[in-house]
């Protein structure tokens, strides 16, 4: 099987470009059960934000509800969080990101908080394109309430029980393809170095990142029958491209032959670089995208990598006008409009 | 009843042809949902009321774009009385839907002007009736169809002007403010103003029972919705994140906002001091003004009964995660659709413990479209010094009808923020901070905002302790509450204050809120004049209660509380509030989806004065005037 990632650049210093350390990072002492596939994505969040040198305190974090959803507690502890209501998350992130346009918001869910209770908040943030990172930390069973089906779940899996699941899987990627999310990528909980450079593109990406993990539930999902394990995983992990990141400040170059490696600038001027495996696949194209992921489906594989990537659509914040100051910040002098203001609309009023 | 017969007596007084009634009259316009009648009884009301004389309007219509039936009701009234009221005086008929029934409805003597194929005459003979060929009139204005449908509406203001004197210079001057004066839109309706005169001058009997007449009681007032004026106050409290879903009555509100923000909070540069934004439900409309709260703005949206239903869930977290936020709450009859184009004042319980374990809120009544503006600054203040959901009550009479007022003051009271912790507060408290650490010891803590220096928590709807850690121990949760409880006590300082009148020795005290204040002063004006009955009153203007509530049940013999809906639903809070002399607390509830009346409250009272058993009178339902009184216990 080939590496999932591109080895670029060099290993990370002990402090980032802000002169933090990843313990700066770090959050409180995680509840989740042993070798929870929830854990090690957090630790790839300490890891991304650290070595992308973002502040902490311009940090927002969201989540829903459900055992995804306590992770916020368990990273960025500098950072404040918001741990809302089930499956409402994105309304929560929308209210904040319009109150504060110069945070960096991320949100913690699950398949059953995005893909039940929530699809319908998911779908709204993803058509308006609401600038945070989306984590669905995706398990196909409801951790919490000890292991009912998700919606994610793939058809003909078993639960512990011995349930079988008969209805087809909902595929949030494929959705926010459909919905123009213009970052979307499929990791796995086991790959962490896939992981971290996924990341660090949704970091650099100015608008809304959907990333779908699939993250093994140890307690009610690894076992046989379960197509979201460990071992299922592992097994049926099928790459997209080998994915590297360059940050912006990093002078590096890099050279393959032609048609061997995309390149993609972003934003921040990050570069995503996207080796060629057996396929070329061109992460712009929509239908190529919607193409793979059924594929997968239907052959029961774990399809990964960056989906999709179209870094120049406008954010919903661009789209509304506002002020750069963010409008939280915003007094009395800019937000009460003059006593003639008032007398006017009187007048107009008599 | 007696007052009936009274107010017969008159008419036939006046029908001797005595004396006209001048400036107090009811007219009332049939037409169908659609036709654009909108804009002539807009400009009829507004006709009168720049002739100096108290005018109300209110539009009953149903819940539908085109075809249904819809009314449309002027009050004129020159001592000031603009609640609604039951009986009319000149009827127009232009729908053939409901002609029968509308003539039906009338009181012997009144006036009805009717489109000519509906041959209203045929149904009474006791009304003074006017007949219009109405299509031919239009018809030799304008061969264009759509446009003879709208002129014809304008023909009968024209003969209603005529017939009991409206000026046609105030007419005109009302038609030119209708169309903003556009000269293409004016000329062909103000053609149809004077196609309406001439007729009337040739064709019609004159009648001296009803007239207008200039008078100097409007002069610096304005006209103007609840919605809009809500709009109007917020926008000048500094709202920065607004959020709403359409619903009737309540999207007038946003929609005013969302004019008015465009015009006066967008820099020279171009750039918005604010976002309004469509969310997709209620739910997510709610979830982005606790997610803005949270983050700092000054945040609101504005529903109705269905959309605080599906708001419940959020209002919980708000509460006990301690999040600011204003959701205006346009009341109306419900559930589902319900009758979502008529009032109601059914959702007090509803909003005053909405969602579940142990929750309460706060939550302003305006009474006026001038309190509609105040509570528009005041709601933000309060959300953001309590930091909680604030809900305020209004209705759809308030909301979407047209109410005289004076002009709205400018506020000279600056923002009040609340208790956000800065980098100064934090060195005052020697670092020791805590979200929930109550340090003023009145329920309130320090809230620090996210992406600024101030140090980070963790909000969350599940337990925590006073530093906002996970927690599940008992003593932990219970001291939670129990805080909440107490800021709820001392928000009893902060809220908007009765109104009270206390007339000395008066036995019947008067309790009411919102717009049933209109018909209540007006009901003790009658108790008053007719039957030298003096009462007090106290209008609340807020939940939780104020210590004046207590004082003024123990003060007084029976307590009236009147309101909108079937239960008594505010009654039965204020039934908990008083202890003891819940026994006072009488019941006098209306709720036909139409404003309550005066005359409703004043039979009422008095049906329930002399049949001391009866605690509840439900009021309103008859065409006539005339309760029905029904005992409850």
């Amino acid at each position: 099987m080939a590496e999932s990632v591109l080895k670029i650049g060099t290993e990370a210093p002990k402090e980032n470009r802000l002169g933090m350390k990843a313990t700066d990072y770090a959050g409180g002492k995680s509840t989740l059960c042993a070798g929870c596939g929830h854990d090690a994505i957090s630790n790839q969040i300490i890891r991304a934000f650290y070595e992308m040198s973002v502040n902490p305190v311009e940090v927002a974090k969201f989540s829903g509800i459900g055992c995804s959803s306590k992770t916020p507690a368990y990273f960025l502890g500098r950072a404040h969080g918001f741990n809302a209501v089930h499956g409402r998350m994105p309304a929560v992130a929308t209210g904040a990101m319009l109150a504060n346009r110069k945070l960096i918001g991320i949100g913690v869910s699950g398949d059953g908080d995005t893909a039940s209770i929530g699809l319908g908040q998911f779908m709204h943030m993803v058509r308006r394109n609401i600038p945070i990172i989306y984590i669905i930390e995706n398990n196909g069973v409801y951790g919490l309430t000890k292991g009912q089906f998700s919606a994610t779940a793939d058809e003909g899996s078993k639960l512990k029980t011995g349930v079988i699941n008969d209805l087809p899987p909902m595929d949030l990627c494929a959705l926010a393809v459909q919905l123009g999310c213009g970052y979307v990528a499929r990791g796995y909980a086991g790959d962490p170095k896939q992981m971290i450079n996924i990341l660090k593109g949704a970091i650099a990406h100015d608008g809304l990142s959907v990333i779908d993990v699939i993250s093994p539930c140890v307690t009610f999902n690894n076992h046989d029958g379960s197509t979201k394990g460990y071992q299922y995983s592992k097994e049926h992990d099928e790459l997209l491209h080998q994915i590297g990141f360059v940050q912006a400040y990093e002078q590096i170059e890099v050279d393959y032959a032609p048609g061997e490696l995309r390149e993609v600038t972003m934003h921040d001027g990050s570069r995503i670089l996207l080796k060629k495996l057996e396929e070329d696949y061109d992460p712009s194209d929509a239908v190529q995208a919607l193409q793979r992921l059924h594929k997968a489906t239907e052959a029961g594989a774990m399809l990964t990598g960056l989906v999709f990537l179209r870094p120049e659509k406008t954010s919903f914040l661009n789209l509304l006008h506002m002020t750069e100051q963010p409008l939280y910040a915003l007094g009395e002098a800019e937000t009460r409009p003059p006593k003639e203001a008032l007398e006017k609309i009187m007048r107009d009023l008599m | 009843m007696s007052d009936t017969l009274t107010a017969t007596a008159v008419l036939d007084e006046v029908a001797e042809g005595r004396q006209p009634i001048v400036n107090d009259l009811t007219i009332h316009v049939a037409t169908v949902n659609g036709s654009g009648s909108q804009s002539s009884n807009n400009v009829l009301m507004r006709a009168i009321f720049q002739m100096g004389v108290p005018v109300s309007g209110k539009n009953m219509f149903p819940s539908n774009i085109a075809g249904l039936p819809t009314w449309f009701t002027i009050r004129v009234n020159k001592d000031g009385w603009i609640a609604r009221k039951k009986e009319v005086d000149l009827m127009v008929c232009m729908n053939p839907q409901t002609s029968r029934e509308d003539v039906e409805a009338l009181q012997p003597g009144s006036l009805c002007i009717y489109d000519a194929p509906l041959n209203c005459k045929s149904i009474r003979k006791d009304i003074e009736f006017y007949e219009v060929p109405f299509a031919k009139l239009a018809g030799e204005l304008t061969t264009d169809s759509r446009l003879r449908k709208l002129l014809t509406n304008m023909v009968y203001v024209g003969i209603v002007a005529e017939l009991i004197g409206i000026e046609r210079q105030e007419i005109i001057a009302a038609i030119t403010k209708q169309f903003k004066g556009k000269q293409k839109a004016i000329d062909p309706n103000v053609a149809a103003i004077d196609k309406g005169i001439e007729f009337t001058k040739a064709n019609l009997p004159k009648q001296n029972k009803w007239r207008i007449e200039r008078m100097n009681k409007t002069a610096g007032k304005i006209i103007i919705d609840g919605n809009a004026a809500a709009a109007i106050g917020a926008m000048f409290g500094g709202v920065t994140v607004v959020t709403w879903y359409p619903i009737t009555p309540s999207s007038s509100l946003c929609e005013s906002l969302i004019d008015y923000m465009k015009q006066h909070r967008i820099g020279p540069d171009g750039k918005a001091t604010f976002a309004i934004v469509q969310a997709e439900d209620e739910l997510a409309a709610m979830g982005m003004v606790l997610g803005a709260g949270w983050a700092g703005a000054r945040s609101m949206t504005s529903t109705s009964g269905p959309g605080i239903s599906l708001m419940a869930e959020f209002a919980g977290l708000g509460y006990f995660a301690e999040l600011p936020g204003v959701i205006w709450d346009i009341q109306r009859v419900g559930p589902s659709t319900g009758l979502p184009t008529r009032t109601a004042q059914g959702d007090v319980l509803e909003v005053a413990l909405l969602s579940h374990g142990d929750t309460q809120h706060i939550a302003l009544i305006p009474g006026s479209v001038e309190e509609c503006f105040e509570f528009g600054s005041e709601a933000l203040d309060l959300a953001e010094m309590f930091q909680t959901p604030i809900f305020v009550l209004s209705d759809l009479d308030l909301g979407m009808n047209n109410w005289m007022s004076d002009p709205f003051k400018y506020p000279e009271k600056p923002f009040r923020r609340g208790k956000i912790l800065s980098k100064e507060k934090l060195d005052e408290l020697g670092g020791k901070w805590g979200r929930y650490l109550d340090i003023d010891d009145d329920g309130i803590a320090w809230r620090s905002i996210p992406g600024t220096e101030a140090p980070s928590y963790f909000t969350r709807g599940s337990g925590h302790d006073a530093m906002a850690r996970y927690s599940e121990r008992p003593e932990d949760y219970k001291a939670l509450v129990d805080r909440l409880a107490k800021k709820y006590e001392t928000a009893r300082k902060f809220v908007p204050k009765p109104v009270v009148d206390i007339r000395r020795g008066a036995k019947i005290g008067f309790i009411a809120y919102g717009t049933t204040d209109f018909p209540l002063q007006e009901s003790r004006h009658q108790l008053e004049s007719e039957r030298d009955i003096e009462t007090s009153y106290l209008r609340l203007r807020a939940l939780p209660f104020t210590d004046a509530l207590k004082a003024f049940v123990a003060n007084h013999d029976h307590i009236y509380v009147v309101e909108q809906n079937r239960d008594g639903q505010m009654a039965d809070l204020i039934r908990l509030e008083v202890g003891e002399d819940q026994k006072k607390i009488r019941k006098i509830l209306h709720y036909t989806g139409l404003p309550c009346d005066a005359r409703s409250i004043t039979n009422a009272v008095l049906h329930m004065e002399s049949n001391r058993a009866e605690m509840v009178v439900r009021a309103g339902v008859d065409k006539r005037a005339v309760t029905h009184a029904v005992s409850e216990d």
